[in-house]
């Protein structure tokens, strides 16, 4: 049985393990040789060098350009944002020229760029240092996007994401840096997975709120109802085949992710279910995601704002008829 | 990286020669209708393309602005290919997803242009971090103008360059005017070399009339960066003869103005020097004229390829 490994370790471990198979990864990013704030870099310059492991000043439009332009000469450079909030300031480089070079070159250019960025809401942080901005990324062509929920596929998808030729964003949620759980190395490289089976009703999530979907499973079984749960881990691409699978059985789905609901990622796989083939749902599917708002500091706000696997048990329940159905399946119903 | 032989005097003026008849070419299209899109030119601007380029091997890099047609052929891009790029014709370089303000030529080591401002600096700070990290002695260039010195990334990079000592020389184009209006409504700065001794850079100011003044800068420039002395700002005085974009009337300049940097013109400022140094006129004209014949059988060449393929909508959005 493969050891149990925290995720912020698993992290470390598919940066360890891509920089020692390929001597053009390098890592920069603020404070990555003292191990950043979490630990996610910690020990890597002691063991590749302080050439590989870069410390850069707070200058995020810069660092993104930079290994932009490193990447498309030849390097496979791992840019850490320290929170996701800050990729605001390197949207132009990202968006502009490290999604977009290889395109307008033709294809004379390739940049195999892997961003890391960690979000989410957790710690009280407020509004600066806790969202979930996927739906920026996923909506602009060039960009792979993944967003690993488990210690295996943070290790594994991490390898896959610097290995490839294209720029990825790497989310890593803050919630679950401390989870632990088995690394194989077997787990597949790409597409979405089931992580339970049930006869119900799909629910359709990925990084941390998969976990409020395994939570939400396990209350409703005890009450008879069967939910299957995909974690969908690429989000560009975006593989709906298992999802779409899952929901001509059952008929009746929920999209569950921690993101402010309104042009989130359940919007595009929603569209995407209700037009696939063979799809008869028996009650619209329904989303579930955070209210359109910021997230308040204070604890009694982030505890109203954060959905999780309650919204999920309600919006299950909305869709089998036993509770009146709510707004879309929004956290407090609110659009 | 394998030493270049030095341009002569000769081939810096069919350099600028070629650079002028493109850009009077691409000018005479577009009035035409014959090449579509958002057109910037570099007219007047030839001393400061050719003599950076001058400068460089073969091998370093430079990235370029929306304004870089001149900076592709100064370092020695196919002049059908890039005809064929700004002119949407499958056979350019990017096949036509790129156009005018997107042009790439690595082969000869211009990488890529941007039409974002400022956008471009970063970049060519990172591909100096791949000949660090390489071990290479390949130098880095960044074009920019003098709007792109009161941008966040543009004071972000000299930042970063010095303090990482990159083998990198930024290349200021200072013609006076951020699009439409004068630099000082921009700034109080007068001289953008100021900006680079904040960051302990060092900076020249340099005459972009004078293609061998600008030349011998950036030579100073790119020796100190392939020594290990990091980073070097030449900022290039010159001026575009052309509006911002084709079809700018450029109201907002004075005649007065025009008719100076006429005079001033780099590419018949060059010839004169090089007539008062004893090159016989013909040899002088002949230069001229071989450059117009190049370019317009590259212009006629691209022009009869077929336009971009609609197939390739999609392509290359992904290797």
């Amino acid at each position: 049985m493969a050891a149990r490994i925290r995720y912020i370790e698993a992290v470390r471990q598919g940066l360890q393990s891509s920089m020692r198979s390929d001597p053009s990864v390098i890592v920069l990013g603020e404070d990555v040789r003292y191990g950043g704030p979490f630990g996610a870099t910690k020990g890597l310059a002691d063991e590749f060098g302080k050439g590989r492991i870069l410390d850069t000043p707070i200058s995020e439009a810069t660092v993104m350009g930079m290994a932009t332009g490193a990447a498309a000469t030849g390097l496979r450079p791992i840019v850490e944002i320290m929170f996701v909030d800050f990729a605001t300031l390197a949207m132009d480089q990202l968006v502009n020229h490290a999604a977009k070079l290889g395109f307008m070159t033709g294809g004379l250019l390739r940049v195999p760029l892997t961003v890391r960025v960690q979000g989410g809401v957790s710690g009280r942080f407020g509004a600066h240092h806790s969202q979930s901005l996927e739906a920026w990324f996923l909506h602009t062509p060039g960009l792979k996007v993944v967003a690993p929920a488990f210690p295996g596929d943070a290790a594994r998808l991490l390898e896959v994401a610097i290995a490839d030729d294209n720029p990825v964003v790497y989310m890593e949620h803050r919630g679950l840096y401390w989870t632990k759980g088995e690394v194989t190395g077997n787990e597949p490289a790409s597409g979405s997975v089931v992580r339970r089976r049930g006869d119900h009703v799909t629910i359709v999530s990925y990084s941390r709120m998969v976990h409020h979907a395994l939570a939400a499973a396990d209350t409703l079984a005890a009450d008879g109802i069967g939910c299957e749960v995909i974690d969908l881990r690429w989000l560009a691409p975006l593989d709906l085949e298992p999802a779409v699978a899952s929901l001509r059985r059952t008929g009746r789905a929920v999209v569950a992710h921690e993101a402010v609901t309104t042009g989130g990622v359940g919007a595009e796989v929603v569209a995407r279910l209700q037009a696939a083939r063979g799809i008869r749902t028996r009650a619209p599917i329904a989303r579930v995601g955070a209210p359109f708002a910021p997230v308040g500091a204070a604890p009694e706000l982030e505890d109203a704002f954060v959905p999780g696997s309650g919204d999920i048990v309600g919006a299950v329940r909305g869709l089998l008829g036993e509770a009146p159905p709510r707004t879309d399946g929004q956290k407090g119903g609110r659009t | 990286m394998t030493r270049t032989r030095p341009l002569t005097d000769l081939e810096i003026l069919a350099r600028m020669w070629l650079i002028r008849a493109f850009e009077e070419k691409v000018s005479e299209l577009y009035a035409a209708g014959k090449v579509a899109g958002l057109i910037h030119l570099g007219i007047g601007q030839e001393g400061s393309a050719v003599g950076t380029c001058a400068a460089l091997g073969r091998s370093d890099y430079v990235f370029g602005t929306h304004r870089s047609h001149a900076h592709a052929i100064a370092k020695g891009a196919d002049l059908r290919r890039l005809m064929a790029e700004i002119a949407g014709r499958s056979t350019g370089y990017c096949k036509g997803k790129g156009g005018s303000m997107h042009i790439s030529a690595p082969e000869v080591g211009f990488v890529t242009a941007t039409g974002v401002v400022a956008g471009n600096i970063p970049l060519a700070l990172g591909a100096a971090l791949t000949s660090v990290t390489r071990n290479e002695d390949r130098v880095s260039v960044a074009f920019f103008g003098d709007g792109a010195g009161q941008s966040g990334p543009f004071h972000e990079s000299l930042n970063m360059a010095a303090l990482w000592k990159l083998p990198v020389v930024l290349v200021c184009e200072n013609n006076g005017y951020v699009e439409f209006s004068p630099l000082s409504a921009h700034t109080v700065v007068e001289r953008l070399a100021d900006y680079a001794s904040v960051y302990s850079i060092p900076a020249v100011t340099v005459d972009g009339g004078d293609v061998l003044a600008v030349r011998d800068a950036v030579t100073e420039a790119v020796d100190r960066a392939r020594g290990g002395g990091g980073p070097s700002f030449v900022e290039v005085l010159t001026h575009r003869l052309r509006g911002h974009y084709e079809g700018d009337p450029a109201r907002y300049r004075t005649l007065s103005e025009r008719e100076e940097w006429k005079r001033k013109d780099p590419v018949a400022r060059f010839a004169r020097h090089l007539a008062e140094s004893g090159v016989p006129p013909e040899s002088l004209d002949d230069v001229e004229a071989a450059a117009r014949t190049r370019v317009a059988v590259a212009a006629e060449q691209a022009l009869a390829d077929p336009p971009a393929d609609p197939a390739g909508v999609t392509g290359d959005v992904y290797v």
